[in-house]
């Protein structure tokens, strides 16, 4: 099958490595990851102030496109699924907001959040299903991983519905499905620092390291995350300390796909 | 001809602040038929009825409207006003001025045409009213509890003291409820065992108290005075009346691995077993879920032991049916689910536990014979975090939008009674408010910090990290000092929110009672009739109406008892005249009266009519038995022929209240 | 701009609040605000909006969203952070972050997002 496929800038340049990999995972299972038409950066934050209009419409141009090209858009970095599904949100319930992006983007007919913005994660579990991909595993983690979350697929959890904001499991169970041990630890869904590395380099670092040092108190191996600012964080900060890897390296690893 | 005379109430500023009442009596004055219009300050007090009585008398009114409150508060008043100057009481109409008009509106202009129009409606209808009387319903002296806790016992007991014959009805397998389960009680912190079990003891000795545990409410018809309930006594495959409580069974049964819910699920019990030591009826119990000889049919180790004889693998569900006049409902109430909040790890760490499970954790009767214990290793907890409102006045979706009440003192009796004991231990308690209103309440809570220094911090807690050491790190907001602070502990108490024991949700449908969002029952009247259901007959009793503590929980029950008793005094009810009544001429035998009725008031009879030339015929038409009848006119609105009335509410009145409003 | 116009751009009821504050009590960035998340909240409630205005929180808040998650009332104190952040940088010559003072930071693996948000979150 074909999926309507949201890249983003990050994962078209920096984090090349993680759209590689899980385009190479999806065709495992059979599924192509099609590029979207003409897609534009989607902001990588959420504008929270009802009067944000035009920060929001290259997100709803790219959901217009998945609409009639399958109805679901698929993503991978978390800051794209962020904003895509809260954009989606408010041209689903906000009447203003609905109004304006329809008539800026001249869209006939009109687009009223009707895509189903999907995570790859959530693809794997829903669509590909973890007991198909356990079937699958050559070569069994065998170790102790830890699962990151962050912030960004988990919050608001009443908008993302991406699983338990405060204990989420889906990449435990894909860890497990891996054949490796998932880590219980205490900041899973602890904030990285996010984009104040820009500006204070030492608050990302000091909360970077909190995340890694829980992790390993609990035994962990390796860290795996979704997003390619957390990998970055962690990684520029902790990557001494702790392996710090994108959840598809383990895919490749169990799965014995070639890089 | 009619003479109607119509008074109009201010309800002090109540209606005259919004509504012009001089005007509206003015304008009622011209109406066809009324002879007499006036408007009084208080209606309701004795001056205002003395007028509407001096009226009648002087005037020789034949009906009369009176425009003030909802019905629901005066219409009673009134009617028996009415009745005291010699006119039928069903000869009064209220015009709801108040509620329906100056409550909700705020232009006064507006507000007093929609009076004069609300006054109107109802002159047009008591134009039409006919003197109605009340016919006499049986009282059935027996009245039933629902829910063996400490407030089912309490209304028992006072019941039972006053003569009347008294079921408790209990779904586990003995009573006692929350109450058993709590170690000490504020503000005296008196043991509950204590003062709870001798009521348990004397519910059971009591003659008059029919103890039905292990049983629930299955099918509920009648309505006040004269309730039919059919009662599902569950198979507890132990014969009550054989077993002498020895326990000799619980020694001997291999299944040992079922979790004591008495104890919080905190350790286990056998298949067979007795909930507590001092359960009553002192009856063991076998949990089928559990038992290897009724799950596989292989074993039978305590048949082979009870030298009494007891033990019965066949028993079946047993349906009973009694009568009763009166119902009191006493569910109680359970502590939420955490589900939805993972931020303080109840399901990660075992060293989270809620206050419930902190009250078994220091009872001596509990699983760690009442020396407080860490779960997960069994060490004794040096820095002890409680944190409070877990789910109470949450309105996020997560919790409860309401106080539980109960927490702030049942959190500072733990810090006191946990400092007395262990006084190396450090106490902390996370508040947003402390809310302690009650007698001797404010002096308990203010003693746990001056005299017990537990350390309350005002800010609410955002997570508990368990750490890789064992400990968890709490971390949360210090308000006064403006700081974030993290409180290394070896224990995490959540004052969880209360919420009624969900299945209240089944009985109140049975007992057609209203319920509202938060699955409490809703009372008669919040201030005035705060034990009463709006169903008559039936009361409520303890936190199934409201989060209660003991004291307020006794307290309902008691009044609930007085109302229950001022019930079952009476040799006759007095019936609601206005009923449904059907013209056996015009009526069809359809049956779509029956099907409709909610209180099975309606059945066929077949009966002999006379026709033209001597002949007749026999028709089945419809009966409506005037003892069960509730007067909600659904059988009126369905008759496709139009043969069924309400007297009182007639059809022909309805339509000529609804011209009266559409008229310009 | 008054207070009604700060409350319809952070768009969340603050008079919701009870003051338990749990925002500030899970917030990652606590230790580098001068104004804590609660205080966002009841400022603007009480109108305080000169004092949020000049602000060093603007600047360190996360927009991690853990005070919006757990808060009891459904109030949204982030977005007030983010009400007042685009009141500040919405004026010309306010923006947080320069093109200067980007090639310093920049190393080889700066993801775009990084870059992206930060742009979107300090300047306009």
């Amino acid at each position: 099958m074909q999926i309507c496929y949201y890249p983003g800038c990050t994962l078209k340049s920096k984090a090349v490595d993680l759209d590689i990999q899980a385009r190479k995972i999806a065709e495992k299972f059979g599924i192509e990851m099609v590029d979207i038409d003409k897609w534009q950066c989607c902001g990588a934050e959420y504008p929270t102030a009802p009067n944000e209009t035009a920060t929001k419409l290259s997100a709803v141009r790219a959901l217009n496109y998945a609409k009639s090209h399958g109805g679901k858009l698929l993503t991978l970095c978390s800051a794209c699924h962020n904003v895509l599904k809260r954009v989606n949100e408010d041209m689903r319930t906000n009447e203003k907001t609905i109004m304006k992006a329809n008539i800026y983007l001249e869209l006939n007919p009109e687009y009223r959040g009707e895509t189903e913005v999907i995570h790859y994660l959530e693809m794997l579990k829903n669509i590909v299903g973890f007991d198909k991909i356990k079937s699958m595993v050559v070569k069994p983690l065998n170790r102790k991983v830890a699962a990151y979350y962050g912030c960004l697929l988990l919050r608001p959890s009443n908008v993302m519905k991406f699983d338990n904001p405060e204990n989420p499991t889906i990449l435990e169970d894909l860890i497990v499905a891996l054949g490796g041990t998932p880590v219980k630890y205490s900041h899973k869904n602890e904030c990285c620092g996010a984009y104040v590395s820009i500006k204070s380099p030492d608050l990302a670092k000091k909360k970077s390291q909190s995340i890694t040092d829980d992790a390993k108190a609990f035994g962990a191996d390796e860290l795996i995350t979704a997003c390619p600012l957390c990998y970055y964080n962690l990684k520029k900060n902790c990557g001494e300390n702790l392996k710090i890897s994108y959840f598809t390296a383990l895919m490749m690893e169990a799965l014995g796909i070639d890089g | 001809m009619q003479r109607i005379g119509v008074f109009i109430c201010w309800c002090g500023s109540n209606i005259a602040a919004t509504v012009d009442v001089e005007k509206v009596s003015e304008v009622i004055k011209q109406e066809k038929g009324v002879v007499f219009a006036t408007n009084y300050q208080y209606m309701c007090s004795e001056n205002g009825q003395q007028i509407i009585k001096n009226a009648i008398k002087e005037y020789n009114l034949t009906g009369i409207v009176i425009g003030s409150c909802s019905p629901r508060m005066h219409e009673a008043t009134f009617r028996k006003a009415a009745q005291a100057a010699g006119l039928n009481p069903y000869m009064v109409e209220v015009a709801n001025i108040r509620e329906h008009c100056s409550w909700i509106h705020k232009d006064r202009a507006e507000a007093t045409e929609k009076a004069i129009i609300l006054v109107r409606t109802a002159i047009a209808k008591v134009l039409l009213n006919t003197p109605l009387a009340e016919g006499e319903s049986p009282v059935t002296k027996r009245a039933l509890v629902i829910g063996g806790g400490i407030a089912g016992i309490q209304t028992a007991l006072d019941i039972a003291e006053a003569g009347f014959e008294v079921d408790i009805v209990e779904k586990n397998a003995t009573i006692g409820g929350r109450m058993a389960q709590i170690d000490k009680t504020f503000p005296t912190l008196d043991c509950s065992a204590c003062i709870l079990t001798p009521k348990m003891v004397d519910c059971a000795q009591n003659e008059k108290i029919d103890i039905l545990s292990y049983s629930e409410i299955e099918s509920v018809q009648g309505f006040v005075g004269n309730f039919t309930v059919t009662i599902r006594k569950k198979a507890r495959y132990v014969d009550e009346n054989k077993c002498t409580g020895c326990k000799v069974c619980m020694q001997y049964c291999p299944s040992k691995k079922g979790l004591n819910e008495f104890n919080m699920n905190m350790n286990t019990r056998t298949a067979i077993y007795i909930p507590f030591a001092q359960a009553i009826p002192n009856v063991a119990v076998i949990d089928p879920e559990q038992c290897i000889k009724l799950k596989t049919g292989k074993c039978g180790v305590c048949k082979l032991k009870c030298s009494a004889g007891a033990i019965n693998y066949d028993m079946k569900d047993e349906f009973i049916e009694r009568k009763y006049g009166a119902i009191v409902v006493a569910t109680g109430f359970k502590p939420i689910d955490l589900d939805n909040f993972n931020e303080y790890a109840y399901k990660d760490s075992k060293d989270v536990i809620t206050s419930l499970e902190l009250e078994r954790l220091m009872n001596a009767a509990g699983p760690t014979n009442g020396v407080l214990l860490r779960p997960s290793d069994n060490a004794h907890p040096k820095d002890i975090t409680f944190i409070q409102c877990v789910g109470s006045r949450d309105v996020s979706g997560c919790g409860k939008p309401y106080c539980s009440k109960i927490c702030c003192m049942y959190t500072a009796k733990h810090a006191m009674l946990i400092r007395e004991k262990y006084p190396d231990t450090r106490v902390h308690v996370f508040y947003i408010d402390v809310r302690t209103p009650g007698k001797n309440y404010d002096e308990f809570y203010r003693r746990a910090v001056e005299q017990y220094d537990v350390d309350y911090i005002k800010g609410m807690v955002g997570k508990v990290f368990p750490m890789a050491n064992g400990k968890l790190l709490v971390q949360g907001s210090n308000l006064l000092d403006n700081e974030q602070i993290f409180i290394e502990s070896d224990l995490v108490v959540l004052a969880t929110a209360i919420e009624p024991e969900p299945s209240v949700r089944k009985i109140a449908t049975l007992l057609a009672t209203s319920i509202d969002t938060n699955n409490f029952l809703t009372e008669a009247h919040p201030k005035l009739r705060p034990v009463e259901s709006p169903t008559a007959g039936i009361y409520l009793a303890g936190v199934c109406q409201g989060p209660r503590d003991i004291p307020e929980t006794v307290s309902m029950a008691s009044a609930c008892a007085a109302k229950v008793i001022g019930l079952l005094v009476k040799d006759k009810l007095k019936t609601n005249p206005c009923i449904a009544l059907t013209n056996e001429n015009m009526c069809n035998g359809c049956s779509q009266c029956a099907n409709v009725c909610a209180y099975g008031a309606i059945s066929y009879i077949e009966k002999e009519f006379r026709l033209g030339g001597g002949k007749t015929e026999v028709r089945r038409v419809s009966y409506v038995n005037p003892a069960v009848c509730q007067g909600c006119g659904a059988c009126t609105v369905t008759c496709p022929s139009g043969a069924i009335d309400l007297k009182g509410f007639s059809s022909k009145q309805i339509m000529s209240e609804v011209e009266t409003i559409c008229k310009k | 701009m008054d207070k009604n116009d700060f409350l319809e751009l952070a768009n969340t009821d603050v008079k919701k609040c009870m003051k338990c504050g749990k925002c500030s009590a899970r917030c990652p960035s606590f230790d580098e605000m001068d104004i804590k998340p609660h205080q966002f909240v009841s400022y603007l409630a009480e109108g305080k909006i000169d004092k949020l205005l000049v602000s060093k929180s603007i600047w360190t808040c996360l927009s991690c969203l853990a005070c919006v998650e757990r808060c009891p009332r459904g109030v949204a104190p982030q977005s007030v952070i983010e009400a007042i952040r685009d009141t500040v940088t919405r004026k010309a010559g306010a923006n947080g972050l320069s093109a200067e003072d980007i090639p310093p930071i920049l190393d080889d693996d700066v993801p775009q997002q990084l870059l992206v948000a930060a742009y979107r979150k300090y300047n306009k």
